[in-house]
């Protein structure tokens, strides 16, 4: 391995067996009267290639971002690169200590305090109690929870619980830090502060590595970046590029919109060619725009039109946009391009995906999930208040109090 | 940067060493562990440690209202409740490190799948708060012989041996069913099934020598039989444990422990995938 160098990942692939429900033995039982009544046969299993033949090289005073689509092997990479997972076949060379932080708040425990926390979580990433005793101020500082310090987490806010999990990780002196989407919650200026964190462990000399779905990060904070497409390496290099490849990857003909496409439901007569959004991160009060594109289908007639379907992260349906209510229909023939503009209610802040239908008399297609944006703790209001004044709502109200 | 040593990460070879160095290192989120467990035991409960000695001390009563009131098995001339105290004094440990580790890695899915740390630090971390468990009662035990008027004998020096030949049983075959626990959750079924049914198989209520002859030899080959007869020799000064018991007795638990090692550490790199 080469001086300059931090991480070399050569030729690693990781898969997976899928066994087959009927074949798979769940219990300890079952698995014992399997092997009694076939002591030879193997279970029938297939193999998943999650990650196959992927080499690249991260020098030191990289911030190197990781993209794909959802299922590419992102996660699957940092795991490895993690220790969390292992191989099945490759090698990765790794210098220096390496932190990560796959999902904010793992190794969190709710009845515990926040100061208890801390250490707690401090030594599952692998500090010392010295360590982390010499950074517990600027730790609390960074995290702006001074006042809760001796509160159980539980009772936190998510906004609270957030902060201080990503200022212990911040605060490790490990020499490459691994990060996968946490920066989805928290508000605008805490985000500002972690990009402006993970930009000083680069500038040191440091390494990161950082997975996102918010382009926007990425391309502010990473010197390089690479591009996986179902498991394999298709780009290593310019941020620009690996973000174009990435955005390509959800236009119409593109190789894995096709073979998405035929796994959908409906009858196929018609079908969503391609769904996105400008803009990932948004607003509460902004408009929220969602642009689609139909294609249409010579051999079909009539028209049909469009449900659009907005859930929160947790599966509740927000609201419901079908297009013949405001009289928009298009023609099955002829296919073509549309928009929805959601301008209320305004949206609580988190995660948002996006169902969109499209029904003829029948269903034509349903796409799940076909596009996805955030919304920022950016509030509309001109008072400051703590997450709770906004956060139990199904949806944020444009409201005034008069004080008489 | 360039002095840092290099870590090479490969796929899992067949006979997995475990890794001394690691689990050193691991030792300070050895002690988070331990400290998070204990303080997580005592908090929002009223009592607090005043349950670790109501427990044995309750079941002792009942020991010694049914198997030495009811039954009138012999208990060696020692007060019934303080006999079967002692017995349960080495159960307890065994019992709690084993009931605990089991379900240990699923309790802790969240930490097994996301954070890198040497999994055996988990079930091996119960051994703190039964460790404290095990001196609360201890102290409440001597008390008790005290007010009662037993005295052991200079075989006292030998418990701390004894203790950590419990200690060494119960993680080593506490690494086996948390290992297996991870892909097979009937693990959680049957360990507290198999406790219930080992503390009537070993001589924790009543002693030994109430046991018929023509069952002797199934017994004796019994681990907790030589455990819990060496504990009321060093505590109550009981009949001796002979000198096959003493060497079974060293040889078994650290045997089985390292085979537990062993097999926790050939699993270890696939818990996250199955978890």
């Amino acid at each position: 391995m080469r001086d300059d160098l931090a991480i070399s990942v050569s030729h690693l692939g990781k898969s997976y067996k899928i066994f087959h429900t009927d074949a798979h033995a769940t219990t300890a039982a079952e698995a014992v009267m399997r092997k009694l009544r076939h002591p030879t046969a193997r279970q029938s299993h297939e193999l998943v290639q999650a990650l196959d033949d992927v080499s690249f090289d991260v020098p030191w005073g990289e911030a190197l971002g990781i993209l794909g689509r959802n299922g590419s092997g992102k996660s699957t990479l940092l795991k490895l690169l993690t220790r969390v997972s292992s191989p099945t076949a490759g090698r990765i060379d790794i210098k220096g200590r390496i932190g990560s932080l796959l999902e904010i708040g793992t190794g969190f425990h709710p009845e515990l305090t926040g100061r208890e926390n801390v250490y707690l979580n401090g030594s599952l990433l692998g500090m010392r109690r010295a360590a982390i005793r010499k950074h517990f101020d600027e730790i609390i500082a960074f995290a702006d929870v001074e006042r809760f310090l001796d509160t159980q987490v539980k009772r936190y806010s998510s906004g609270m619980y957030v902060r201080l999990a990503f200022a212990v990780a911040a605060h490790l002196d490990a020499d490459i830090l691994a990060v996968d989407e946490v920066l989805a919650v928290g508000d605008l200026a805490f985000q500002a502060k972690c990009i402006q964190k993970m930009r000083e462990v680069s500038t040191q000399g440091r390494c990161v590595l950082y997975v996102s779905h918010q382009l926007q990060t990425v391309s502010a904070l990473c010197s390089s970046a690479i591009y996986l497409d179902r498991g394999h390496l298709s780009y290593t290099g310019e941020v620009e590029e690996a973000l174009t490849r990435y955005r390509q990857s959800f236009q119409s003909g593109s190789e894995q919109a096709l073979a998405e496409a035929s796994r959908r439901g409906g009858t196929g007569e018609v079908r969503f060619d391609s769904v996105w959004v400008d803009d990932e991160a948004l607003n509460p009060a902004a408009p929220k725009q969602i642009h689609f594109r139909i294609r249409g289908n010579d051999a079909a007639s009539g028209s049909c039109y469009i449900r659009a379907e907005v859930r929160n992260d947790e599966g509740v349906l927000i609201c419901q946009c079908d297009s013949r209510l405001v009289g928009a229909i298009w023609e099955c023939a002829q296919g073509g391009e549309g928009t929805l503009t959601i301008r209320g209610p305004w949206f609580v802040p988190g995660l948002y995906s996006v169902d969109v239908l499209l029904f003829k008399s029948e269903l034509l297609d349903a796409w799940t999930s076909a596009c996805s944006f955030h919304v920022v703790t950016d509030l509309p209001y001109e008072g400051y208040a703590d997450s709770a004044a906004y956060e139990y709502g199904a949806a944020l109200a444009e409201f005034e109090y008069k004080v008489q | 940067m360039n002095d840092q040593e290099t870590l090479t990460i490969l796929p899992p070879g067949r006979v997995p060493i475990p890794s001394v160095r690691g689990l050193l290192m691991g030792r300070e989120v050895l002690y988070s562990f331990v400290r998070r467990d204990v303080t997580l035991r005592y908090r929002q409960t009223a009592l607090g440690i005043i349950w670790v000695v109501m427990q044995p001390l309750l079941t002792a009563l009942v020991f010694a209202l049914v198997f030495g009131q009811v039954a009138k098995l012999p208990s060696g001339g020692i007060p019934y409740v303080i006999f079967a105290f002692a017995g349960l004094l080495a159960w307890n440990m065994f019992n709690t490190i084993l009931t605990r580790s089991s379900p240990s890695l699923i309790q802790n899915a969240g930490l097994v799948s996301k954070i890198y740390f040497p999994r055996m630090l988990v079930p091996i971390s119960v051994c703190g708060s039964a460790l404290l468990d095990f001196t609360v009662s201890f102290t409440f035990l001597i008390v008790l012989m005290i007010a009662m008027g037993v005295t052991p004998g200079f075989a006292i020096l030998l418990l701390p041996l004894w203790m950590i030949l419990v200690l060494f049983l119960a993680t080593g075959i506490g690494l086996f069913t948390s290992a297996l626990s991870v892909r097979y959750r009937d693990m959680n079924y049957i360990v507290p099934f198999f406790m219930q049914f080992l503390l009537y198989a070993s001589p924790v209520a009543y002693s030994a020598s109430a046991v018929p002859s023509k069952y002797r030899l199934v017994y004796e080959i019994n681990p907790l039989n030589w455990l819990l007869t060496e504990f009321r020799f060093s505590l109550l000064n009981l009949r001796a444990p002979s000198v096959w018991e003493i060497i079974a007795s060293l040889v078994v638990p650290v045997a089985v422990f390292i085979a537990g090692a062993f097999y926790f550490e050939r699993r270890e790199r696939s818990f996250a995938d199955f978890i």
